[in-house]
Parts: C-alpha cells; structure tokens; sequence
C-alpha cells in the first residue's frame, strides 16, 4: 500500500524561483531607463542579426565604389548620406553592428574565461595564489586598458583582428577582482563551511557553492562591458590601429570622415552616433540588471 | 488643556513590489505630559513605525499617510513648516534608538556630533549659535549628566572607541540637549548586555524623575515596560489592541492577544509555570485578517471577530479594542 | 603611532617598485613578441639589409634578450626609457617635453569632473526616483557612453567651426608667444608671468579637450557619491541627527558627505590613471601635444619605445595616485587611523 503523493505542477514545484523572476522583471520593468537599454539593446541585436537584409545596399557594406555619390548629404534615397567613396552610410553603420557585435562577444568573453577562473581561485585557495594572481592583477590595472592594447596592437601591427586580440588580453583583470573579492567573501559563509565540513571536495564547492554565486556581478560586469568594449575597439578604429576601411566600422569610419569635416558633417555624426546609442543601451541595460541583481553594489 | 501628544486614527502603508502593506491602521494614543507609557508588541507590529513616525522621521514614499494625524502639543506634525519640524525634533520630541552602534557617524568625533547637535538646538529656538567652545563645555556637562567618566576626554574619542553601553549614554545626553518634552525610547535596550541593559534603564528611570520627562518606552520586552512605564499600550499587526495602566494591564488583561502575550513570557519563580507561545503568525500585512487582525489567532474569536473591526472602548478602567472584552476578564 | 605610518608608506613604496618592476616586465614581452622589426622600420622602406644591420647594432637589437631585458632594467632605472625612432630624441626627454601639457589637461578635467560631479551626485542622492536623479543618471550613463573622440569633433563643429568662439586644436593660437617656461603647463606658466592675454589663448585652447577628457571621470564621481550618499542617508546616524534636530543642509552638506567622499576619493584615484589613457583619444582629436599623441603617433609608427615609456609612465601616475589616496584615507577615517 503506498501514499501516491500527486506531483505537483510546475508553477507549484518552481514557486519561490518563479517569484523571484516577477520580482525581477517587476523591479526592471519600472525603471525607465532600464527599459529604454534594453530596448536599444534588442534593436542592436536585431539589425546585427537581419541588418544585411534590411538595408537598402548591402554591397555597401564591404566598399563598393560609385564616385558619382560621393558625398552626398542626407536624402530619401541616402538617409544617412553618402561617404567619400560614393557607399551609402546608413547601410555601412547598419552593417557595421556586425562587427561590433562579434568584438564586443570576443572581448567579454575571453575576458571572462580567463578572469573568472583566476579570481576564484585567488578568493577560494587564498594564501600565496592570491598573492601572485591579485599583484599581477593589479600591475595589469594600474594602466588604462586602451594604454596597454595600444602598447600591444603597436607591436603586433595594426588591423582590427589584433585590436581585438589586445582588447581581450588587457580586459580580465576587471574580473579577476570582482570575483575574487566575491568568492574570498563566499569562502567563509556558513553554508560553504558547512559542506566543507561534511567533506565536499574543492571541485564540488568551487563549482556548487562559489561559481553559482558570482553570476549575478559577473552578468552585471559583463552586460556593462559589452558596450565599453565596442567603444574601446572603435576607439582603436579612430587612431588607425584596429579596423582599417573598407570594412564596415564605426570607429574606422569616423577616422576617416574626421579629413572630411566640417563641410561633410553626416559623415561623422551617424557612425559616432551609432556607437554613443550602442554603448548608452548596454550600459543602462546593464545598469537595470545591477539594480535587480546585485542591489548592494551601484556603484560606479 | 491638550494633550503633549495626540495620535488619531492615524494610518501608515509602504508600497511595494507585492502592493500596499498597511503598517499602521487607525493608531489612537493620547499622551499627557508626564506620563510613562510603554508600547508593546511583537517584531513587526509597527511599533518602531509609530515612534520615527512622531518625530516625522518616516520616509515618504515609499512610506504613505493613508488617513488621520499626529499633533504634539496640538499642532499637527504632517502640516508643520521646515522652522517647526526643526523645533520638534530634538527640543519637543528627542529619541533614543535601539542599536548604539550604528547611530553615531563613524568619521566624527563625540565632541562634534555632540556640539553640531547643541549648536542646532541654538539655532532651532531662535538663539545665537554659540560658538564650538561653549557648545564643547555644554556637551561634556551633558556627558557628566549621564554619568560618563572624565567627558572631556570622551569628546575627542571616535565611535568606534566606546563600548555599547557608553555609546547608548552618549546618545541619550544627546537627546536630552534639547530638553525634550517628550523622550522616545525605541527599544534602548535591546542591543546591548543584560548587566549594561539594567544600568542604562536606571540611568532612564532617574532622568524620567529628575528631570520630569515623559518618556515613551518601545519595546517587546514586558519585563522592560513594567519597570519604567506606568501606562502599557500593547501593538499587534499595526493596530492598539489595548491601552491600560501597568498593573491592571499585568493583572487583568482584557484583550486575549494582551493574555497570550503575558503567557509566553516565561518566570523564573516558577519553573514548573511552561511559558505558553501564542499559535499562528503574524499576519501578513500587505493583506491582512478582515474585522480584528488578531482573529485567526484568538481563541476567543467569534464570527462577528471576522467581519467587523473591533474599536478601542473603555471596558473596567481599560482601552480594549475587542468584542468579547467584557468576557475576557 | 608615526612609526607606524612610516612603516605603511616604506611598506606601500616598496610594493609601487614592486609592480613597476612587473609593468616594465610585461612592456618589455610585449615589445619582444613582436613580428615587425623596429630596425626595419627605423632605416626606412628603402634601406639596405646592412644599414638595418647597423641599426640594430647601435640600439642593441642584436643581443640575446636577456641581456636586453637587463639593459631595458637597468635603463629604466637610470631614467632611460630607449630612444624613439620618429623623434630620434631619447623617450624620457620627449615625455619630460608631452607630459606637463597632458597634465595640465588632466588636472584641468579632474576639477571639473569634481566640482560637478559630488554635487549633482548629492543632489540625485536627495531627490531620489525622482525626476532630476532620473535624469542626472541618465546623463551619467550618456557621458560614459559617448566616445571622446567623435563627441569631441561635433564640439569642434559647433563651438570652433559654427559659432567660432573657440580654436579647433593646439595649445596656442600660431601668433602668441609662449610664455616662458616653468612648469611646462602653459597656463600656469602663463600666470606666473602675469600675461593675460597668453593665459585666455591658452584657457581658450584648453577649454574643449578638457570637457571631453572631464566627462567618463564627471560620470563616476557622480555615480560613486549618489550610490554612497543614498546609503549614508539611510543610514541609522543621518536618521539620529535628523531626530536630534540637526539642520537638513548640515546632515547632508556636512555629516552625510563627509561619509561618502571617502569612496568618492578612491574613485578619484583610480580616475586619475584612467584619464591620463583617454587622453590617447582626446589629444588626438585635439591635436594637443601631450603624451597621449605622442603614444598614438608613435604606435602608428610601429615605434614601440616611447609607447612602453608612456605606459610606464601612466602606471607610475596610477600607483602614485593610490598611494596619495590610501595615506589620505588613513587622515580621513578615524577607524582607520586607530586600527592600523
């Protein structure tokens, strides 16, 4: 004879979880500036996805001449204008969210794979691991990331894949501190102690205990790094040592408009603007999730 | 002649995620000058709410005045002007609160909190400010009042240099600068030591008397009330359920929630006497219980206790807010 | 007790050494990983195999790289940062040359970043959720988010080309003289000098780099003292002043700020190395001679030296920044002061 508990339903099982995630978007949804970054971000994310489809010359894209259009201000038929080689802007800047979509993914997440790991291995084993990572983590801090990729992509030579390799090698150790100073924090909480003393192995904790609940900072971090490290590679674009145009690029474009300001204005303005918005979205959106996430740390 | 202080009716709420959580709902107390009267109730009952809310110190929003008002010395403390509020606080209503840690600022010395607090009370009455020497010499005979050791000394030292029951003293002479009418003790002693707790209780008792305050004791503590307050208003879920004079309070309670709580509190005299918890939980205030907020947990409830909110009546020299007061006895 | 802060700093120098040491490791790998060939580059496109032979004689290219790395040590040591191909001077007198105009900059953005910034921050913090805080973080957010180096031409077009109130670029118009030299930083030489009309030429140049380099740094003080201020305000000791009856503008102005400024110091620190990078950007748009060109001409050249040295240099800066902060820290809380 057996007492067939029903199972509960899903609603009922995942309750306390599904209340949380009201609470969440609840909390998100009332900020207005929350919702206009993510907003903005779903519009990047989209013309990156369809943009070869949505724009008027996708040949555009990769450089097509046609003198006859060279710089022609904004139209019907140009919305954005046109540059110096005849393109259409509005599709190059659509295009070019292409790029700074895969820069930004590349950059946060090498970031993250290499910083992450170190900064829970600083935190957790502490003693002299914690030394040498955290004292090679902060010579690496103690000089602006664009200083140091610069160093780097002037040595490697230009172009916009070794601007990216730069970026990522100077982008980890933001991480390194975050989660170090999370997981050192996690290292004596009662219930980390707790399964250490009924024998849970390093590898168990680390991966049950410590890693689960880091994820919040490192979601906020990294949301608000996608956008700095777009600016960071168009910022390399624009001193002419990441992308080189033709390819469709913000920072690279501006680089080469700035010869043709003031009289060809638009040239500049769209590309910039496209990267003012792309950044401004990420970090609202990213700013919208701290909020939620990881209330106690807004901090700059 | 009026009251020192008139609470009527007074409901608080604090909006939130999950709605509107009715904290306080038709508060009546009256106070007369130079009366003891303690609050009691358990964690969540409001009243720590009621207290900040005399002095005006509740923040609005999230916080929201759904209805009634509080008026010391007849005037209403929701309608008074910025020069007003400035004389309430401190020079008509002084407060102690209950952690002493964290009520003194980290970064300044005793001596300059102390003398920013004296210096404002200067300014509040319309006074001169006096300067920081005199306003020093000021604090350190406060300090003395409250029976600190060499103030001179202490007036240069942090915070972080004082032990509980010290820091709880200096922030009581700090609420005596301004020769408060009425001094509102939140739970003075809960943070600190059972041996300091009966020190710093003495020290009230005695200012109470020498100084003629009236003093409003908040506290879960019974044993605290009874020891300073002659008058015990007991708090549940936001509302008084019972306002009366100590011993016929201890003695004869009349509203059950008043009984429950008396037969929790376990004695030491009697060991074979099994302290008796009250069944059930607090309510959740963002909905609360219809009619009485207690009657899910009474064991006197009737089905009039669901439907309509008992008033507070006068019932054989008590205020009781309950239908089967009479019986209860 | 004066002992003891002896030893912090003694402790706090030998650890600056200490990461210099570590920059000067990783500048050195950097340039040694590279594919291009500095002698190459140096002797030019139409150089012979002999002369880039020659080249790489006279600045020791040549030798095994441990013995660089002892002689890039040692150099560093004695001040010699190598020598920049472009330049042909030596790196160490040409940052000596770019870097008092690029302090003038930074030192001219950090005030303005301050001034601004802790009292919009304190102002947000007060009016909390409410309109002028959702629009002072929404600013915020905007001024990390523009890029220096486009914000910075739509000023130009606005203020130099459309309006012509202010020069495009440069330090100075071509027709002053430049006042003679103390500090380096024009407009302070200027002043000392009493020439007036040279320190307005000189502010007028200065105006616009410095409001472009001024912004991500406005941005964090803000965004540092609003988060801090929020949370003192709420505070149990604002709450107990408030109950004494200390004035509202004394809780906040005086009680309350002195609570948050000391993270918003740390923030300043850390900026103050993070705004000598961005100058990369800002003097290129501005064409402002300070080590932030000189880096970027330099690395467009393939010229690795002086970019190691302005590396150096910025790291220098940081650590020395941190180190101000954290003896400051140590004068402005007192739970430090006793527990250390």
């Amino acid at each position: 004879m057996s007492l067939a508990l029903q199972r509960p339903g899903f609603a009922a099982r995942h309750a306390a979880t599904l209340r949380q995630l009201r609470f969440y978007a609840w909390s998100f949804g009332r900020s207005p500036s929350s919702m206009l970054g993510l907003a903005i971000v779903l519009l990047f994310l989209a013309l990156a996805a369809f943009g070869p489809w949505i724009v008027p010359y996708p040949g555009d894209g990769s450089g097509a001449m046609n003198l006859s259009n060279r710089l022609k201000a904004p139209s019907a038929a140009h919305w954005f204008g046109t540059d110096e080689m005849g393109n259409d802007l509005f599709s190059r800047v659509v295009l070019a969210t292409r790029t700074s979509l895969w820069v930004g993914l590349t950059i946060v997440g090498v970031a993250t794979l290499i910083g992450v790991p170190l900064g829970i291995a600083a935190g957790y084993f502490g003693g002299w691991v914690r030394m040498v990572i955290m004292r090679v983590t902060d010579i690496f801090l103690s000089v602006p990331g664009l200083v140091l990729a610069l160093a780097i992509v002037a040595a490697l030579g230009p172009g916009i894949l070794n601007g990216v390799i730069a970026l990522s090698l100077v982008w980890w150790p933001g991480y390194v501190r975050l989660v170090e100073a999370k997981a050192l924090a996690l290292r004596s909480e009662p219930f980390v102690e707790a399964a250490r003393a009924v024998g849970a192995g390093h590898g168990r904790i680390l991966a049950l205990h410590i890693l689960p609940n880091c994820t919040s900072p490192i979601i906020v971090k990294a949301s608000m790094d996608m956008g700095l490290a777009i600016l960071s590679a168009a910022s390399l674009g624009f001193v002419g040592l990441g992308a080189k145009p033709p390819a469709p690029e913000w920072g690279a474009m501006i680089s080469v408009a700035r010869t043709y300001m003031p009289n060809w204005w638009w040239y500049a303005v769209f590309p910039g603007f496209a990267i003012y918005l792309t950044v401004l979205g990420f970090n609202l959106f990213g700013d919208g999730l701290r909020d939620i996430l990881d209330p106690r740390s807004s901090r700059g | 002649m009026t009251s020192l202080l008139e609470i009527t009716g007074y409901r608080l709420a604090f909006d939130g995620f999950e709605g509107r959580a009715q904290v306080l709902d038709g508060i009546e107390l009256t106070v007369q000058a130079g009366e003891t009267v303690g609050i009691v109730g358990e964690t969540g009952c409001g009243k720590s709410v009621l207290a900040r809310s005399i002095a005006r110190l509740v923040e609005m929003p999230p916080g929201r005045v759904l209805g009634g008002a509080i008026r010391f010395e007849g005037q209403d403390v929701f309608a008074m002007d910025r020069r007003a509020l400035a004389r309430l606080r401190g020079h008509g209503v002084a407060m102690i609160f209950q952690d002493p840690m964290t009520y003194l600022n980290p970064v300044f010395s005793i001596g300059t909190q102390m003398e920013d607090v004296i210096r404002a009370h200067d300014r509040a009455e319309g006074r001169r400010m006096r300067p920081r020497a005199a306003a020093h010499a000021r604090a350190a005979e406060l300090l003395a009042a409250v029976r600190l050791p060499e103030p001179d000394r202490l007036l240069d030292r942090y915070p972080h240099e004082l032990s509980g029951g010290m820091r709880q003293r200096v922030l009581i002479a700090m609420a005596l600068t301004g020769d408060p009418r009425l001094l509102v003790a939140d739970e003075p002693t809960t943070a600190l030591d059972v041996t300091i707790q009966a020190q710093v209780l003495r020290l009230i008792a005695e200012l109470v008397e020498t100084r003629g305050l009236t003093l409003l004791l908040i506290s879960h503590d019974l044993g605290v009330i009874g020891a300073l307050c002659r008058r015990v208003v007991v708090m549940y879920a936001g509302t008084v359920v019972e306002d009366a004079p100590a011993e016929a309070l201890y003695v004869r309670p009349r509203h059950p929630y008043t009984r429950g709580l008396l037969a929790a509190v376990p004695d030491l005299a009697r060991p074979d006497h099994r302290a008796q918890p009250i069944p059930g939980h607090i309510p959740n205030l963002l909905d609360p219980p219809s009619g009485c907020r207690f009657h899910p947990r009474c064991p006197m409830a009737i089905a009039r206790c669901a439907v309509e909110k008992p008033l507070l009546r006068e019932v054989d020299g008590h205020r009781v807010a309950c239908h089967r007061a009479e019986e209860a006895a | 007790m004066r002992a003891e802060v002896l030893r912090f700093v003694l402790k706090r120098v030998a650890l600056t050494g200490l990461m210099l040491f570590g920059l000067v490791c990783i500048t050195f790998t950097v340039s040694n990983v590279a594919p291009s060939d500095p002698a190459a580059l140096a002797a030019g496109p139409d150089a012979t195999r002999d002369m880039i032979e020659t080249i790489r004689r006279e600045y020791g290219l040549d030798r095994p790289l441990a013995e660089q790395f002892w002689r890039y040590v040692t150099g560093v040591l004695q001040g010699d940062l190598g020598r920049s191909i472009v330049t042909t001077r030596p790196v160490a007198e040409d940052l000596g040359r770019f870097f008092p105009a690029t302090l003038e900059l930074v030192l001219l953005s950090m005030t303005l970043g301050i001034l601004v910034g802790v009292p919009a921050g304190m102002l947000s913090a007060m009016l909390k959720n409410r309109a002028p805080d959702h629009a002072t973080r929404f600013l915020a957010v905007s001024l990390v988010a523009l890029p220096a180096f486009w914000f910075g031409i739509l000023l130009q077009l606005l203020f130099s080309v459309q309006l012509e109130w202010l020069p495009t670029s440069g330090r100075l118009e071509v027709s002053t003289a430049p006042p003679p030299t103390f500090t380096g930083m024009l407009l302070l030489d200027s002043l000392l000098a009493g020439q007036w009309a040279t320190f307005g030429d000189a502010l007028a140049h200065a105006v616009l780099p410095a409001l472009v380099l001024s912004f991500p740094c406005l941005a964090s003080i803000l965004r540092v003292n609003r988060a801090e201020m929020i949370e003192v305000l709420a505070s149990d000791y604002v709450t107990a002043a408030r109950a004494h009856g200390v004035s509202p503008f004394r809780v906040v102005c005086v009680h309350a700020l002195r609570n948050a400024m000391l993270p918003t110091l740390a923030i300043i620190g850390l900026r103050w190395g993070w705004m000598l990078g961005s100058t990369v950007l800002v003097e290129t748009v501005f064409d402002w001679p300070g080590i932030g060109l000189y880096a970027v001409s330099s690395a467009i050249a393939g010229d690795f030296k002086p970019v190691m040295g302005v590396t150096l240099l910025i790291g220098l800066n940081f650590m020395i920044a941190s180190l101000v902060v954290d003896l400051l820290y140590g004068v402005l809380d007192p739970r430090l002061r006793t527990a250390s």
